[in-house]
C-alpha cells in the first residue's frame, strides 16, 4: 500500500508538471470557456422570452452552443485526455531503463501499474471537476442560474460516468504501452482504436443494418424501419462513445425518458411522453441509464484487468 | 564459510522456449565476499541475476538469497539486495536528490531517516555538490555513481552490480571499482559484480565464476583457477589468461 502511494505520488506530480498536461488543460479550458460562453449568451436570450425553464443549470451542459454542447465535447474528445495521459506510461520506463530499477525495489509489482492508473484517474477527475466548475461559474455570472440540489446530483453522476469513460481510454492506452515496446506505436495504436470505435463503428453499424434490412424509398414498411434502426443502434452500442453519450444525455436532461430513439417506443409510450411533459426524477433517470452505465464501468474494469494481467505476467527485462 | 553462503543456487535453469539461457547453475557466494561474475555477452549472467532477484521465474532448480526464496519472499529479498542494472536509467527531469527520494519512498524509509540517509549516500559516492542538478545533465560516470547511491540507500547486505563500469573512462572506472571495494571492506557488503573488465575484477574479487553458454565452467579463487587450468598456483597468471583458456575450451 505504501509503495502504491509512493508510485502514485510520483506519477501525479509528473502529470501535473508535464507540458502535455498543461497543453491539454489549456485546450480543454479554452473550449469549455468558449462553449459555456456561447451557451450562456444563447440561454440568456431564451430565458428572457421563455416563461419558465425547469433546469437552466443543466442546459448549460446539454445545449449545443456554436458547434458542440459540453456533454458532446467530452464524448468526442474526452478519450483523448485518457490516451494522452497513458500512452507511454510503461514503455517509456522500459525504454529509459527505469522499469527494471523500479521492480527491483521492495514493492509488489502491481504497485507500479496500480499507482500509474490511479494517478491518471485522479488527474482526469481534477480536469472534469475543473471544467464543471468553470461552466458553473460562467452560468452564475452570465446567466445568473443557480444550480438546484437535484441538478448538482445529476452533474455529480455525470462526472462519475465521464470519469469511467475517460478512464476506459486511459486503461486502453496503458494496455498498449505495456504490449508495444515503442512509444510511437502505442500512441498510434491507441489513437487508431479511438477513431475506429468512436467514428467508424457507427458508420459500420449503419452499413450493416442497411445491408441486412434495406429500406427502399417506396413501400416503407414500419416493421422494416424499426428492424433497421434496431440493428443499427444495437451495433453502434459497441462504441463506448455511443454508450457514453446516450447515458449522459439522459442524465443531464431530465426530459429524456429513454436512451433509445423515438422509433423504439411503443405507441403508448410515445403518447405518454408527448402528453406528460414532466421530467423524470433522478432515481428514474438512473434506472434508465443503468444498463449503459454498468456496461461502461464493466469495460473500463475489464480493460484495466487485462493490462494488469499482461503486466504481471510479462518479462521485465527488455 | 559453508554456512554463511549468502547467495546459493542449485541446478538453476532457465529456458526461453527451446533456448536454454542458464543451464544447471550451482554456485555459492559467501558473506562478505566480492564475487566476480564473468562471461561473454549472452552467457546468461543477467538472466541469473534476475532469477536471484525473483524478477524471472527459474524453469528448474532453486536460488536462495540469505536463505530466502526470491520468488516467495520477493519483497524481503529485494529489501536486502541492492541491484544496479546494466545501463541503469533515471528520470531525467528529476534532480539527484529527488531521484534518491523516490527510491527511499519506494523502500518505505521513514521520513525522519530519509534526509540523513540520502545525504550519506550522496556523500559516499561523492555527488553531494551535484544533488540539485537534473540527472539528465549527468555524465555517465555520475549516473553510475548515482545508481550506486540508490543501491546504498536501502543499506543492503548484498549488492548485485551488472556491468557497473561499462562505458566509463579509465579513471571513472577505477574510482567506481575502488568505491565498490571500500564498501565491501567498510560496510561488509557482499558484492556480486559482473564485468568484462577482467583486470578490474581480478583486482577486487575474492572469487570469480566464469559462465559460458549458460553454464558455470569454473568458479573459485583466482589462484585455484590458475592451478586448475595451468597447473601452477602462483604462476602469476592473470585472470585474462585464465578466462581466455576457458573461453577457447568452451
Amino acid at each position: 500500500m505504501e509503495s502504491l502511494y509512493a508510485v502514485f505520488r510520483k506519477e501525479i506530480s509528473d502529470h501535473f508538471s508535464s507540458y502535455r498536461f498543461v497543453l491539454l488543460f489549456a485546450l480543454i479550458a479554452m473550449v469549455s470557456f468558449i462553449t459555456s460562453y456561447m451557451v450562456g449568451m444563447q440561454l440568456r436570450d431564451n430565458l428572457e422570452t421563455l416563461s419558465k425553464t425547469r433546469f437552466p443549470y443543466l442546459m448549460l451542459f446539454s445545449t449545443p452552443g456554436a458547434v458542440f454542447s459540453m456533454v458532446q465535447f467530452v464524448a468526442f474528445f474526452g478519450p483523448l485526455i485518457g490516451l494522452v495521459l497513458g500512452f507511454d506510461s510503461i514503455n517509456r520506463e522500459r525504454a529509459h531503463g527505469t522499469l527494471i530499477k523500479l521492480v527491483s525495489q521492495p514493492i509488489y509489482r502491481d504497485a507500479v501499474i496500480n499507482g500509474k492508473f490511479l494517478a491518471g484517474v485522479i488527474t482526469i477527475l481534477v480536469m472534469l471537476v475543473a471544467i464543471v466548475l468553470v461552466i458553473t461559474g460562467f452560468g452564475l455570472s452570465i446567466v445568473g442560474v443557480v444550480p438546484s440540489l437535484e441538478e448538482i446530483w445529476r452533474i455529480s453522476v455525470y462526472v462519475i460516468i465521464s470519469l469511467f469513460y475517460i478512464s476506459l481510454w486511459l486503461g486502453v492506452s496503458i494496455l498498449f504501452s505495456i504490449v508495444f515496446r515503442s512509444i510511437a506505436t502505442s500512441a498510434l495504436a491507441s489513437v487508431a482504436l479511438w477513431i475506429f470505435l468512436s467514428f467508424f463503428v457507427t458508420l459500420g453499424a449503419e452499413a450493416i443494418a442497411n445491408s441486412i434490412t434495406p429500406i427502399e424509398r417506396q413501400d416503407v414498411q414500419a416493421e422494416r424501419v424499426i428492424k433497421n434502426i434496431r440493428i443499427k443502434e444495437g451495433l453502434s452500442l459497441a462504441s463506448p462513445m455511443v454508450l457514453y453519450s446516450e447515458a449522459t444525455a439522459t442524465i443531464v436532461d431530465p426530459m429524456r425518458k429513454t436512451t433509445g430513439s423515438i422509433v423504439f417506443m411503443s405507441p403508448l409510450e410515445q403518447i405518454l411522453s408527448s402528453r406528460f411533459q414532466n421530467p423524470l426524477s433522478l432515481g428514474q433517470s438512473l434506472i434508465v441509464v443503468f444498463p449503459h452505465a454498468t456496461a461502461l464501468i464493466a469495460i473500463t474494469l475489464i480493460c484495466f484487468a487485462v493490462s494488469y494481467l499482461v503486466f504481471m505476467l510479462q518479462e521485465i527485462r527488455s | 564459510m559453508e554456512s554463511a553462503a549468502i547467495i546459493d543456487t542449485g541446478n538453476l535453469t532457465k529456458q526461453y522456449g527451446k533456448q536454454t539461457a542458464v543451464k544447471d547453475l550451482s554456485f555459492k557466494v559467501a558473506e562478505g565476499e566480492i564475487f566476480g561474475f564473468l562471461g561473454p555477452n549472452g552467457a546468461g549472467k543477467t538472466t541469473t541475476i534476475l532469477m536471484l532477484l525473483g524478477l524471472t521465474r527459474p524453469s528448474a532448480g532453486y536460488a536462495r538469497v540469505c536463505g530466502m526464496d526470491p520468488l516467495r519472499d520477493a519483497r524481503e529479498v529485494k529489501r536486502i539486495v541492492g541491484y544496479l542494472p546494466e545501463n541503469v536509467g533515471f528520470y531525467g527531469d528529476l534532480n539527484a536528490f529527488q531521484s534518491l527520494h523516490y527510491i527511499a519512498d519506494l523502500n518505505g524509509i521513514p521520513l525522519r531517516k530519509r534526509l540523513e540517509r540520502i545525504g550519506r549516500s550522496l556523500e559516499t559516492v561523492g555527488l553531494t555538490e551535484h544533488s540539485q542538478k537534473k540527472v539528465g545533465t549527468f555524465s555517465r560516470g555520475m549516473k553510475q555513481r548515482l545508481g550506486i547511491a540508490e543501491v546504498l540507500l536501502k543499506e543492503p547486505r548484498v549488492m548485485i552490480l551488472d556491468e557497473p563500469t561499462l562505458g566509463l573512462d579509465p579513471e571513472g572506472a577505477l574510482q567506481l571499482i575502488e568505491l565498490i571495494q571500500s564498501l565491501n571492506r567498510e560496510r561488509k557488503i557482499t558484492v556480486l559484480i559482473s564485468s568484462h573488465n577482467l583486470s578490474q575484477v581480478q583486482k577486487i574479487s575474492h572469487k570469480v565464476g566464469i559462465m559460458i553458454k549458460g553454464a558455470m565452467v569454473a568458479s573459485g579463487s583466482i589462484d585455484s583457477l590458475a592451478k586448475a587450468s595451468f597447473g601452477v598456483a602462483d604462476g602469476g597468471y592473470s585472470l585474462e589468461e585464465i578466462y581466455m583458456k576457458y573461453f577457447q575450451e568452451g
